[in-house]
């Protein structure tokens, strides 16, 4: 049970505290309600570079990071396809020092085009990093585009090419940030050696004078369902065939996404599942395989991504993929199955406490999806899943006009 | 309110950290127990350190595979069902394997523990290495190799070790392909016996414990034929290389490259050390670093560029590592060496110094948070073969290091001609 208080400011800004006495420590953690999904398709990559110009300097202060150096605190950040997501932390005397920082650059940016210039460069260096430089870095980058007909998450957080970075202008980050980067737009969470007075204290103190601005009203463009199987064939220059088969499953908030998330550790969560032993032990058609998805906010996708054993080939292996599937929409689960993947999901949520960081942006997190208070429920619903729920679900989800995939096929293969 | 003054702080140096101190135990065959218990959360996390790391094998690859397949099968219990024993009770149990330690932990529910840890007994003391099992290790781990060296990153971070100890050497040593196909079971089997199960050991337990845990671990690694580690481990004679620059091709697609430099640098015992580390704070230690604000914040040639000593036992290197655009690696290097030459010429100014004081003040505040994090750090200080005073000594020297000695350091190991320097691109 994490307890914690919560009040809103006037302008909007709603604030979380959760007092921890055990630790010298305090976190703040400020969570934007912006992430890729909302970025215009023609410049995407914007939000995530955009969190890099969160520490180019703010109104008041031309550095973000050396005061907090200074008060021996530490910080860091991250953009999902969903939210933007800022956190420090430091000894809890020097608490005030982040409400300085955080309110600066939440009341407004230096705007300085030198940040812009370098940042756009350090982007593209991670984009090259991570996405070009690395053998099966683009898969995520195709396999979306695949799943993804209209919605937004046909783009990665880092964007959709290079370009859309190299071009982003001072005007753009301007108009980002006063739509965005606004308190009603903004949940702030305030953890560890604090006291609710002294943080509702420093909260209007800091935070109290923001103009509100306007509340972002969110009206994307909704994923039609899927109504026929796709098959997308790439060729790369990697050492060993890859396949991700991508299943639409349900937004965060929908009562049926914890079906479809222990469906996912029956199939691929570690050891003893199911894709493992069958697949990579018994059959050796994989040298790993995996079944996750990624907790996205609106409908995300169930995967199932394996490197194939060298010789194997792509369609063997996609079959059998598909008879274990079978296996679970005919027979469906053990009830020893299901209490096994509920434990390990007790025992994940125990481990994820422990640090104070996590807490902090957990109950961020559940508060933007409606209620911080879901944090404490979660175990509940995982443990209300029965058999026949997975049955049902199973049956609904892998049905094969639902599913993507992807034959990631390396390219020397054919020469030799 | 004055936006633009920063609030009063605390100096994180006037902070006074203190390590909580473990508890200290045998088991009936000599086996040293360290234990923290401490936090909320009722979980806890069990390691049991052999030494059994790649520093005792005969040939490549031996160490890695028999602590990998330690959880692939016993007696009584195939593979699946050790995996299903700890996964029903959502339980990790990992191993790795490093260098001259070897290790395999369990994180469970401590309501779970009296369940999990006989089947920790049969991995270490009754594993029966099927062949069957290490085919598939060895078809795995294979090509698990091939996809990483495809990773100009992964390359490099192998090369500059080779260079800086020698390939011989435990830290330095790699594997090919070739090694892995070499593996064979009798050699993997003998290893368990003599490193294992015949093997030196040391436990460290941090967490919510269980009033009875000593029972609990008397009687299942009490009794059996593993004993103290002697503290003394097996000599190791680094080869460093002649040649000290080195460019590497290894992926003709490559848009950036790795750059690594090196020097051999001496362990924590070295009176340098400790001071060491503040100065690597400084050079490039963390996000504040000169390289990272020259490198990253002013030039934008990289996504980040790091210094660091690496964390080993008997010898060390310092390294700066970055990856870069592969037509600015070069102008990247040269502006490493220019942040050497202003350590080695100017002295830290004060304000800068301060800052990294606090700031490695502050981390080591937040690392001590957690029973998890604190027996972290008992751990390295008891593998170290170090004592407490080596912690409180650690913050005596951050708070007090001097510009004088910092630029002192810099001149005795900051020195261009003295590095490894290695782009794989």
């Amino acid at each position: 049970m994490i307890s914690f208080e919560k009040f809103t400011l006037s302008n909007g800004l709603r604030v979380l505290v959760h007092p921890d006495q055990s630790t010298p420590m305090a976190v703040v953690n400020v969570l934007y309600d912006v992430g890729a999904r909302d970025e215009n398709p023609e410049k995407t990559g914007f939000a995530h570079l955009f969190e890099h110009l969160m520490f180019g300097g703010s109104v008041n202060i031309p550095v973000y990071d050396e005061p907090l150096q200074v008060a021996g605190g530490e910080n860091n950040a991250y953009t999902t396809n969903d939210l933007t997501n800022y956190y420090c932390q430091l000894p809890a005397e020097n608490l005030e020092t982040a409400f300085w920082l955080e309110s600066d650059r939440m009341l407004s940016l230096a705007f300085s085009k030198k940040s812009l210039d370098v940042q756009r460069k350090v982007v593209c260096e991670e984009f090259r990093e991570h996405y070009i430089n690395k053998p099966y870095g683009d898969v995520w980058h195709e396999f979306r585009r695949l799943a993804y007909s209209t919605h937004p998450y046909r783009w990665m957080t880092i964007g959709a090419k290079l370009e859309h970075i190299e071009q982003a202008t001072l005007e753009d980050v301007k108009s980002f940030f006063f739509k965005h980067y606004t308190p009603c737009n903004a949940i702030l969470v305030v953890a560890g050696n604090v006291e609710l007075e002294r943080v509702r204290e420093l909260s209007e103190k800091w935070f109290g004078s923001i103009p509100a601005g306007e509340k972002y009203h969110r009206n994307l463009p909704v994923e039609p369902a899927q109504q026929a199987p796709r098959l997308l064939e790439r060729k790369a220059q990697v050492p060993l065939d890859a396949l991700y088969k991508g299943w639409h499953i349900y937004s965060r908030t929908d009562a049926r996404y914890y079906t479809a998330d222990l469906i996912t550790d029956i199939l691929g969560g570690g050891g003893s599942s199911r894709l493992f032993q069958s697949l990579v032990k018994e059959k050796k058609l994989f040298s790993n395989i995996e079944c996750y998805h990624l907790g996205s906010t609106d409908p995300g996708l169930l995967t199932i991504e394996g490197k194939l054993v060298k010789g194997i080939d792509i369609k063997t292996a996609d079959l059998a993929i598909e008879e274990e599937l079978k296996k679970m929409m005919e027979n469906g689960v053990t009830e020893q199955e299901l209490q096994k993947v509920k434990n390990k999901t007790e025992s994940a949520m125990a481990f994820e406490d422990m640090s104070l960081l996590n807490r902090a942006s957990s109950i961020a997190m559940y508060e933007l999806l409606g209620d911080a208070n879901l944090m404490n429920t979660e175990l509940q619903r995982y443990q209300a899943v029965s058999t026949e729920d997975i049955l049902r679900e199973s049956r609904i989800i892998f049905n094969p006009n639902n599913c993507n995939t992807l034959y990631y096929l390396a390219e020397n293969e054919s020469h030799t | 309110m004055n936006r633009k003054k920063a609030p009063a702080i605390k100096d994180a140096t006037a902070f006074s950290l203190k390590l909580k101190p473990y508890e200290h135990y045998t088991l009936d065959n000599g086996v040293p127990v360290y234990c923290i218990h401490a936090g909320s959360q009722e979980v806890l996390q069990l390691e049991w350190v052999f030494n059994a790391g790649n520093c005792y094998e005969e040939s490549k690859g031996i160490a890695a595979a028999a602590n990998f397949l330690l959880k692939n099968g016993t007696s009584t219990k195939t593979a699946f069902e050790i995996n299903e024993a700890f996964d029903y009770y959502g339980a990790w149990c990992n191993r790795t394997c490093y260098n001259e330690t070897a290790v395999v932990s369990l994180h469970c529910l401590t309501k779970h523990l009296g369940t999990l840890l006989p089947v920790v007994q049969e991995m270490l003391f009754d594993s029966v290495f099927p062949e069957e099992e290490l085919q598939i290790y060895k078809q795995n781990a294979g090509q698990r190799l091939m996809v990483n060296l495809k990773k100009c990153e992964f390359v490099a971070g192998r090369l500059i070790d080779s260079y800086v100890y020698g390939d011989k050497h435990p830290y330095g040593v790699y594997t090919s392909p070739l090694d892995i196909e070499a593996l064979q079971l009798a050699p993997v089997k003998a290893f368990y016996e003599k490193y294992y199960k015949q093997g030196t050991c040391a436990l460290f337990v941090s967490g919510y414990l269980p009033p009875d845990l000593r029972e609990q671990l008397n009687k299942n690694f009490g009794q059996a034929s593993i004993s103290a580690p002697s503290g003394i481990l097996p000599a190791v004679q680094s080869v460093p290389a002649t040649e000290k620059k080195y460019r590497v091709q290894n992926d003709p697609d490559a848009v950036q490259g790795a750059v690594r430099l090196a020097i051999p640098f001496p362990n924590r015992h070295h009176p340098d050390f400790q001071k060491a580390i503040v100065l690597n704070n400084v050079f490039g230690g963390f996000f504040g670093s000169r390289l990272m604000s020259n490198i990253r914040e002013d030039k934008g040639y990289t996504y980040g560029i790091y210094s660091y000593i690496q964390n080993h036992i008997q010898q060390s290197a310092w390294l700066v590592s970055t990856e870069a655009g592969k037509d600015v690696c070069e102008a990247t290097i040269e502006e490493v060496y220019k942040e050497m030459a202003l350590l080695r010429e100017e002295l830290v100014p004060e304000d800068e110094l301060n800052l990294v004081r606090n700031y490695m003040i502050g981390g080591i505040l937040g690392d001590l948070d957690g029973p998890f994090h604190i027996m972290a750090k008992w751990k390295n200080i008891i593998l170290n073969q170090l004592d407490e005073q080596y912690f409180y000594q650690s913050i005596e020297t951050i708070k007090q290091v001097s510009p004088e000695e910092l630029r002192e350091l810099a001149n005795r190991y900051l020195q261009p001609e003295n590095f490894y320097e290695l782009v794989v691109y």
